[in-house]
């Protein structure tokens, strides 16, 4: 990706390390950004290799419980705020100037800052693995009491936790105040491109979740050390408040995570179906309602610890009623690629997989969202199958669709087509196979976070561990694809792909260092997406 | 390709409702009405999800075949309709409320645990479950079984393909009545846990300081095994279920010969037993109640649990006391033993620690002087205000239970 260093002789721009650390460049700290998602997406990786390596068969043949529990969190923490966030944040640093016709982000020096907060709160959480007493051992969720029995570990798993809370509320307040000021004339809100749209949204939900986020592990951390007992019952506490708290940022974290995926969908569906987004202003408004409808949710993820029946029942139906903006956009997608003249290259590929396998993940979603059966499903494999079907061969497939469709623009060069079908085939068998089977293990009763398990349930965890291990592997393929196109290959056009519209496509590929410097002259055809 | 794949994909969502339901791959219809109104519940949504999966994923495959481009069509550049919009947002919210109405009433029906015969408090302690049955001043505790204990320590050399209840099988089982409305309250000493046993429909939160309650009527003789279901460290995997179904006459008979082994259990501060005696039965506890976190080395887990070889507690005889005390009040993560075990049990296990993995002290420790030590003050808090008094808590507990 650093060819674009190469490119562009008009552009004048700081040389080899000082360029990387000093820059307020959004394409620079965009590539940033992505680089070091791909890096904590194989962290993260790893440690699920060791989850699937010791769930391979029943008996303990790798691992400690301890350090198992531990690799179960630190995955979960990885992936969520160091792989899919950072990717979805370098996206939009990348992406949100080209496409609504901004020379840059509005804050550079903050946009710096946000990044650069990145690599020292994966430090300090990644270093708790080497401490004794080992890394953060109670699950994402950090539920007291159980997360005070951390050792050394604790600290900086609340002080990384603070940190990239930061970070992303910088990230945040940067994407709003670019999409509010710097839009090119006759850019309007209602044509902005649905990738803006979901990022804008997403912003505010990161900037109302987060806060809450920090004042609940700021609590655990003076429960822990400063004699207070928030979370203590025996001190006048109450353990379920943190739940409380958590999920009030946990479950907009989700969509935190899911809506700029919708966004990259609905970028590249249009692109390849050569036809405009189906319901546009219906996608704007179930967005935002997905968004408000996500902080009347979150004790769903709760149904089992002893709530009021009335609020049982709220939160069921309210779970259920964001099934249906959620359907809306997958019907729009659908009726999007109908009568459409589709091709089907990797990006796309890779958005219909999204469409389809985020859906199964919706289903199993609705059908947790019924209390009585949750009673059941409640933290078992189900669950996990549940959110790796919206997480990986959602979040992630989107993810994997974007970079594909970008490629072009960033490096200048067309990527290995052969090669990235490939990856997509095997990556799309690979997960299905890892995490179909866990449906069936959470149904016949195998719960969530146990390094071994009873017999009846070696089977299936075989074939999921030998579907992530190919997973895995492929991924590796990914990297060597996204190298070869950096450093060479058929050189690309501005409008890399026949059918995609938007602004982005009208600068050169590679996109120059500056590009936007007067805004552009936007015809209504630009925008008829 | 893809359609295949969507065959693939429908095959595998079909298949636990029909011929695979034997296999382990569909959730149980369990013992119990609400279970099985709530299989049947889950039952209906995964036929809702699959039609309307199939019905969605058919029209965009058939949409993939025919409006490609390489099939020389033009693209239609229709971009809009309300119509279609109202109808697809009403369709879907017609269908949830479908599914909400029963959801309802089934919820409805599970909180109510009015007129419950049987009442059983299960409290999760890292990593066991105690049962107090309130009616009749019975508690048993209830521990992963030896065979999965030996079998789970990292690389045991055992294949555990050979015990059928691996990891789902405890030393005391607790028994209840069938067709007898139970209630079970979960709480915990600790951490959170939760209790979970499929056949009866529901999993529920043990929380320290919550009494969550739930019912059950079990409608058939049998066993029916579960375990924990929330993250509750180390040891989460490890503190399995079992519940025991019999006839109301077997229950009662064994409620009275229960009830006759806690008696002497209780009174045990006479017994003097030999070293030999005091080791082996040392060793069963040790095993029993120790191991997951000291394991069999008793060499603990560094950083995590606390070695007991060569640890000044287990050897200087100043800290006799000291050691006697840990195992009744607890210490830090250690939960408190002196409710669950008595007077021998811990002497013989003080004596096993005193003299294994090389603490060889030679110390003998007879259930007199556990006796004595659970009146003496606790050594362990002395000193610290706050830990004293959550500590004095703890003893008048222990104290209003025995």
């Amino acid at each position: 990706m650093s060819s674009i260093a190469h490119d562009d002789h008009h552009d004048h721009k700081p040389t080899g390390l000082k360029r990387w650390f000093f820059s307020t460049n959004h394409k620079d700290i965009g590539t940033l950004y992505l680089i070091f998602a791909l890096t904590m997406f194989f962290v993260g990786g790893s440690m699920a290799m060791i989850i699937r390596a010791e769930l391979f068969q029943p008996g303990l043949q790798f691992v400690d419980p301890q350090f198992y529990n531990s690799m179960v969190t630190v995955h979960a923490l990885i992936m969520i705020f160091g792989a899919v966030m950072p990717a979805g944040v370098g996206l939009a640093n990348w992406m949100i100037p080209l496409m609504i016709g901004a020379p840059d982000m509005a804050l550079p020096r903050m946009n710096n800052m946000s990044f650069w907060i990145l690599p020292f709160a994966f430090a300090l959480l990644l270093s708790t693995l080497f401490m004794e007493g080992g890394g953060p051992a109670g699950g994402w969720t950090m539920y007291p009491p159980l997360v005070l029995q951390t050792g050394n570990a604790f600290p900086f798993l609340i002080f990384a936790i603070h940190f990239l809370g930061v970070s992303s509320i910088m990230g945040a307040i940067n994407i709003i105040a670019t999409v509010f000021n710097m839009r090119a004339p006759g850019m309007t809100l209602m044509k902005m491109p649905l990738f803006v749209w979901t990022w804008v949204i997403t912003s505010f939900l990161l900037i109302a979740a987060l806060p809450v986020l920090a004042g609940g592990v700021t609590m655990l951390l003076t429960d822990k050390y400063f004699g207070t007992s928030f979370f203590d019952a025996a001190g006048g506490g109450d353990p379920v408040l943190f739940q409380h708290i958590f999920w009030f940022f946990g479950h907009p974290e989700v969509y935190i995570l899911a809506l700029p995926a919708f966004g990259i969908v609905s970028q590249v569906i249009p692109a390849f179906a050569r036809k405009p987004l189906f319901g546009y202003a219906s996608m704007v408004y179930a967005t935002a309602s997905i968004a408000i409808l996500s902080f009347f949710v979150w004790a769903h993820h709760m149904f089992t610890v002893g709530l009021p029946i009335k609020g049982e029942l709220f939160f069921m139906y309210a779970t259920m009623l964001i099934a249906v903006p959620t359907g809306v956009k997958v019907f729009n997608w659908v009726a999007t690629m109908w009568k459409g003249a589709m091709t089907f290259e990797t990006p796309m590929l890779f958005s219909i997989a999204f469409v389809i396998l985020f859906t199964i993940g919706g289903f199993s979603g609705l059908m947790l969202g019924i209390t009585p059966v949750d009673f059941q499903y409640h933290d078992t494999y189900f669950v996990v199958a549940h959110f790796h079907y919206v997480l990986l061969t959602g979040a992630v497939f989107a993810l994997m669709s974007a970079v594909y469709y970008w490629l072009p623009k960033w490096t200048g060069y067309m990527y290995d087509e052969r090669l990235g079908k490939i990856h997509f085939w095997l990556s799309l068998i690979s997960s299905n196979v890892l995490f179909f089977p866990q449906h069936f293990l959470g149904l016949a009763g195998m719960p969530r976070r146990i390094p071994d398990y009873n017999i009846q349930f070696a089977d299936f965890n075989a074939i999921s561990s030998v579907g992530g291990f190919a997973y895995g592997l492929t991924q590796l393929l990914f990297v060597y694809i996204v190298i070869k196109c950096a450093l060479g290959g058929k050189k690309a056009k501005p409008r890399v792909w026949e059918g995609a519209k938007g602004l982005e496509w009208i600068v050169p590929s590679p996109a120059p260092f500056h590009t936007f410097e007067t805004p552009p002259k936007i015809t209504k055809e630009m925008l008829d997406y | 390709m893809k359609s295949s794949f969507h065959k693939i994909i429908l095959a595998l969502l079909l298949t636990p409702l029909t011929a695979l339901a034997d296999w382990g791959l569909n959730m149980t219809q369990g013992v119990t009405p609400i279970s099985k109104e709530i299989y049947s519940m889950h039952m209906t949504s995964l036929w809702v999800v699959t039609v309307i999966g199939i019905v969605v994923f058919s029209i965009m495959f058939w949409s993939i075949f025919h409006h490609r481009k390489s099939k020389g069509v033009k693209p239609a550049q229709f971009s809009h309709s309300t119509t279609v919009e109202i109808i697809w947002t009403i369709i879907p919210l017609a269908i949830i409320i479908a599914l909400a109405i029963p959801a309802t009433k089934l919820l409805i029906k599970m909180d109510d645990t009015s007129e419950a015969k049987i009442t059983v408090k299960a409290t999760g302690i890292q990593w066991k479950w105690k049962y107090d049955y309130l009616d009749e001043d019975l508690t048993i505790y209830s521990v992963l079984d030896d065979n999965s204990a030996e079998v789970s320590q990292r690389n045991s050399g055992i294949d555990p393909m050979q015990s059928e209840n691996y990891l789902r099988d405890v030393d005391e089982a607790i028994v209840l009545p069938i067709n007898t409305k139970i209630r079970i309250l979960t709480t915990a000493a600790d951490v959170i846990h939760a209790w979970w046993v499929p056949d009866l429909g529901w999993k529920r939160d043990a929380i320290p300081g919550f009494i969550n309650d739930n019912w059950a009527i079990i409608e058939k003789v049998g066993v029916y095994r579960g375990q924990c279901a929330e993250i509750c460290g180390a040891g989460h995997g490890y503190m399995p279920i079992v519940v025991k179904a019999v006839t109301m006459d077997d229950y009662t008979a064994w409620v009275s010969e229960k009830k006759i082994e806690q008696e002497a259990k209780r009174n045990t501060k006479d017994m003097v037993l030999t070293m030999a005696e005091l080791m082996t039965k040392g060793e069963g506890v040790y095993k029993a109640q120790c191991i997951a976190c000291h394991q069999a080395t008793g060499e603990g887990i560094k950083g995590v649990f606390p070695s007991i070889a060569g640890s000044s507690v287990a050897i200087e005889s100043d800290n006799r006391l000291r050691h006697v005390q840990q195992i009744i009040y607890g210490k830090g993560l250690m939960p408190a033993f002196g409710e669950q075990l008595s007077d021998v049990d811990i002497a013989s296990v003080v004596t096993f620690t005193r003299n294994s993995w090389g603490n060889n002290t030679g110390d003998i420790v007879q259930a007199k002087e556990v006796s004595e030590a659970r009146s003496k003050p606790n050594v362990i808090t002395a000193g610290d205000s706050k830990k004293e008094k959550i500590a004095k808590g703890k003893t008048d507990e222990i104290a209003q239970a025995r």
